[in-house]
């Protein structure tokens, strides 16, 4: 077991190292650079942009840079934001929490949704719980969070007034205020995703226990005279949850990248909208890091996915 | 207006027969901002009216919490390099220049204890110096108290190319020397008529000498203090998120009398226009948002019955459409647009003034920009009164057609003008932007009567506006036969506007295409006009210099304005918010109250 991990962790690297001469080199190769801004700025003459640019090595030759980041990387720095001037891991720190706390909630939620309705639903086929739940399920992947994001603020927050819509991290509160707050500025963003992704794992669910439910050692269950919750929880979700932890794995990652759009309409200060406000001025250290860390989680939970299915299935060995 | 009669007019301003506001209205209807009137009287011994926003209140603080939101939140807190608005308004919350422009155009002092004037002994006659004299007892965030060594270390510190400030143009071409501890006097290389640049507005907050010293030049960014904003302002730093969050609280110590008016200052960033629009309009969660690059219609429709308004600030900003002098599909020595080319079409100038009579400004003001533009037939706008009055435009296809048909384009079977067997085709460049398109459709559409195939073409913003050197489609390269975008005017002066189309600034291979003269439009005319105005100190033949480069620009057709920008924003109904079309949103922040 430990030499298997041993192993896959060693596998990574090279595959960690290609991803990350992709990334740079599609980021050095895209156009645009950190200083447009300054370009129809009539302030800034051309030489104090031609310093910017020799100051943050814009002008050294690809491999030349991609090298510098690589042993900064190794060495811990993991680069600097040309646009805020300063080190891109406190950049990313900064927007971490607020990223696990909101997006960790929406999977959670959507666990907390997908599960047991994805499990009832597959124990009565067909009958109107399950039509219910399809409908819902297919209308939930079929509306993008853009749509359902606005729409939410449209009722809750301009017409109710119920909720705020925009998040703020500085809640002016003590205690179990503060707590309420979190909660009440939590829900929208949270119920937009969480519905989301909880259609789709509803979905996954329901047919991974379907596939499950139909073998023939279930019957034999049941012929033992076991009584169905048992059946149910530990004979047929055991099997049927290998290909949905896969899936969980490997939304794993999003929980640390963030949502884009949700974090755009709602605000919120994450990794998501780190990344695209980098993206959109060009800020490439910032853009690099993100990716390759997404890029590191990715590897990492695809690792963990695996070691876990020899723990829910001992008939799968890891050598 | 004749120069003796100016005289005159100053010397009654002086003996109190004129007052203040009359003589700058005279001069508005000839087409003077009141920024340049006002330093006009100032050189002519007139001392600046000591006008400060209306401010009632008459206790400091209380005023609870201010949330602003910015769409685009601020990434660092030196002003020195802030790149961007959004910058330079984070830092300008904990920042000051010596003085600021107010609503009225008018110098507001801040940290200067009076505005420069010939009468105070602040002006020279020659233009060549000016002496600032600060607010004594004014204090920074930790106590330290401010001195005429901090505003010398920051022109050394601005100045110095090594530390790579946006600042730097703002401070070179002048030394700084101190006075006393409380006086400087800043020396000119050249007469400078536009005094008031170096230490004013954006570009002119001070930062401390003490934590700032060791971080000069190379060192720049290492200062610790570049996140942790120690100034003299309103309002003292709390906390900072880059692109989030820009938090603030009341400085008790401020050295203006009864202010700031609120206890805490939050400024939160991120997300976009038309929600920022919808929290402060219409669910009141904010008091002001900044850059309402909304449609007009949607603004409109949130203001029914919202709890808030919006709010416009006219500046000089102008939207246009600029004319290539040169041919973008010859190569000469492996450059496209070379100076050595001519533009096969639109050489000629009549062909140029059917462009002009084909751009329907009304339709576009109707149709996208609404109340946040204006039309007009000028490059140069000041504020309102500042119109060359000689120019005129207007929208006839039918002119344009006539124009066309004498410069020999006869109609081809296709509907399109041809005329020696080549068809009147142009390529018509911008960046994406929604309002950009539709204007691109709306010409499109009238060209198209009159016979001219134009091809549209949009260009992402990130690169049309980007110096990539390598990247064809950038609006500095020019490969295309016109191309519309927005220069804003950073400063009630038009020096800095105007000299970009100086004919040294033609924009070429040589200069890796960073002249700033895009269009590589060669006036002689101009370029005088432009060197004698640098040098004039008489403010009214200077702006009689500027002037006429406005109508040599129109006469030729360089550019075909199509739209003179106001800023937008969106204020709650209660707050009070102190702008002005010639600062930044902040700018003034120490006014700002709110009613009720």
């Amino acid at each position: 077991m430990s030499q298997y991990v041993l192993r896959r962790l060693m596998i990574a690297i090279p595959s960690l190292l290609g991803i990350s001469l992709v990334l740079f080199v599609v980021l050095a190769l895209a156009p645009g650079d950190p200083f447009s801004e300054l370009a129809t700025n009539p302030n800034v003459p051309p030489e104090v942009q031609a310093a910017l640019r020799a100051r943050f090595g814009l002008d050294d030759p690809i491999y030349l840079r991609y090298l510098h980041w690589l042993n900064a990387m190794l060495h811990g720095d993991w680069g600097f934001s040309f646009v805020s001037r300063m080190d891109v891991d406190t950049l990313i720190l900064q927007r971490l929490p607020a990223t696990l706390y909101v997006i960790g909630s929406a999977q959670i939620l959507a666990l907390l949704i997908a599960i047991p309705v994805g499990v009832y639903a597959a124990t009565k086929p067909y009958s109107l719980f399950d039509q219910v739940a399809n409908t819902l399920a297919f209308v939930g992947f079929s509306l993008p969070t853009f749509f359902t994001g606005i729409l939410f603020i449209l009722i809750f927050s301009v017409t109710l007034d119920w909720l705020p819509f925009v998040y703020t991290t500085d809640i002016k509160a003590t205690g179990i205020h503060y707590v309420l707050e979190m909660i009440r500025q939590a829900i929208m963003p949270v119920a937009v995703l969480g519905l989301f992704q909880a259609a789709s794992m509803t979905r996954f669910v329901r047919s991974a226990m379907l596939d499950v439910i139909r073998l023939d050692y279930v019957t034999t269950a049941r012929a033992k005279g076991l009584g169905q919750a048992k059946v149910i929880v530990k004979h047929v979700m055991r099997n049927a949850m290998i290909p949905v932890v896969t899936l969980i794995a490997l939304q794993m990652p999003a929980v640390f990248g963030g949502a884009i759009v949700t974090e755009q309409i709602f605000r919120i200060p994450g990794i998501g909208s780190l990344l695209i406000s980098s993206i959109l001025s060009n800020d490439t250290p910032v853009v690099m890091a993100v990716t390759f860390v997404f890029a590191c989680l990715v590897v990492l939970f695809n690792l963990i996915a695996d070691v876990l299915y020899g723990w829910l299935d001992p008939r799968i060995s890891l050598r | 207006m004749l120069d003796k009669e100016l005289r005159s007019m100053i010397g009654d301003v002086k003996d109190g027969r004129m007052d203040r506001r009359a003589f700058i209205q005279r001069l508005a209807a000839v087409g003077l901002t009141a920024p340049m009137a006002n330093q006009i009287l100032a050189i002519g011994g007139v001392a600046m009216a000591q006008s400060p926003n209306p401010y009632p209140p008459t206790k400091r603080g209380g005023g609870g919490p201010l949330k602003l939101l910015w769409w685009q939140g601020p990434t660092l807190l030196n002003p020195h390099f802030a790149t961007g608005t959004k910058d330079q308004d984070g830092s300008r919350v904990f920042y000051e220049p010596l003085a600021s422009w107010d609503v009225n155009g008018h110098l507001n002092p801040i940290l200067a204890a009076e505005i420069p004037s010939i009468q105070n002994g602040g002006l020279s006659a020659d233009a060549k110096s000016v002496v600032w004299k600060l607010k004594p007892g004014v204090k920074w965030h930790d106590g330290k108290p401010v001195t005429a060594d901090d505003l010398v270390f920051n022109w050394e510190y601005a100045s110095d190319p090594a530390t790579a400030c946006v600042s730097i143009s703002t401070y070179s071409g002048l030394t700084v020397e101190k006075v006393d501890d409380l006086t400087i006097r800043i020396k000119f290389n050249d007469p400078t008529p536009f005094w008031a640049n170096a230490f004013v507005g954006a570009y002119g907050c001070i930062i401390p000498k003490h934590l700032f010293a060791e971080y000069k030049g190379g060192k720049s960014r290492e200062a610790p203090n570049n996140l942790k904003p120690v100034g003299t302002g309103p309002y003292k730093f709390v906390e900072f998120k880059p692109g989030d969050l820009v938090r603030g609280e009341i400085n008790p110590d401020y050295h203006m009398a009864n202010r700031p008016f609120f206890d805490s200052i939050e400024m939160k960033g991120g997300g976009d226009a038309v929600s920022a629009a919808r929290a402060v309009i219409q669910t009141g969660e904010y008091d002001f948002a900044w850059n309402m690059q909304v449609e007009d219609e949607v603004l409109l429709r949130l203001e029914k019955g919202g709890k808030g308004k919006t709010l416009y600030a006219v500046g000089g900003d102008i939207e246009f459409i600029a004319v290539n002098f040169t041919d973008p599909n010859t190569e000469v020595d492996g450059e496209r647009s070379s100076l050595k080319t001519k533009h096969p079409i639109l050489s000629d100038p009549k062909v140029r003034q059917a462009l002009a009579l084909l751009v329907d400004r009304d339709s576009v003001k109707k149709a996208i920009y609404g109340r946040a533009g204006r039309a007009t037939a000028n490059y140069l706008n000041g504020p309102e009164e500042f119109v060359s009055k000689n120019t005129k435009w207007e929208f006839s296809v039918e002119k344009a057609s006539a124009l066309l048909e004498e410069a020999g384009w006869k109609a081809g079977a296709d509907g399109v003008r041809e005329k020696d067997g080549k068809k009147l085709k142009l390529l018509f460049q911008t960046s994406i932007n929604g309002p950009r398109q539709k204007t691109q459709a709306i010409i499109k559409q009238a060209c198209q009567k009159a016979g001219i195939d134009v091809e549209l073409k949009s260009v992402v913003a990130s690169v049309f506006f980007s110096s990539d050197v390598a990247n064809p489609d950038t609006y500095s390269k020019f490969f295309a036969d016109i191309e519309m975008f927005q220069i804003p005017m950073t400063q009630p002066d038009p020096a800095l506007h105007m000299r970009r189309y100086h004919s040294r600034n033609v924009a070429t291979k040589e200069n890796k295409w960073q002249g700033p003269n895009f269009p590589r439009w060669i006036n002689k005319d101009f370029d005088a006009a432009i060197d004698a105005a640098e040098t004039e100190t008489d403010p009214v033949n200077r702006a009689g210099l500027y002037i006429k480069c406005n109508d040599l620009m129109w006469q030729d057709t360089v550019f075909i304005p199509v739209m003179h920008r106001l800023a937008v924003e969106a204020s709650a109904n209660s707050l009070r918010p102190a702008l002005s079309g010639w600062a930044n949103q902040t700018d003034n922040l120490q006014d700002w109250y709110r009613e009720g």
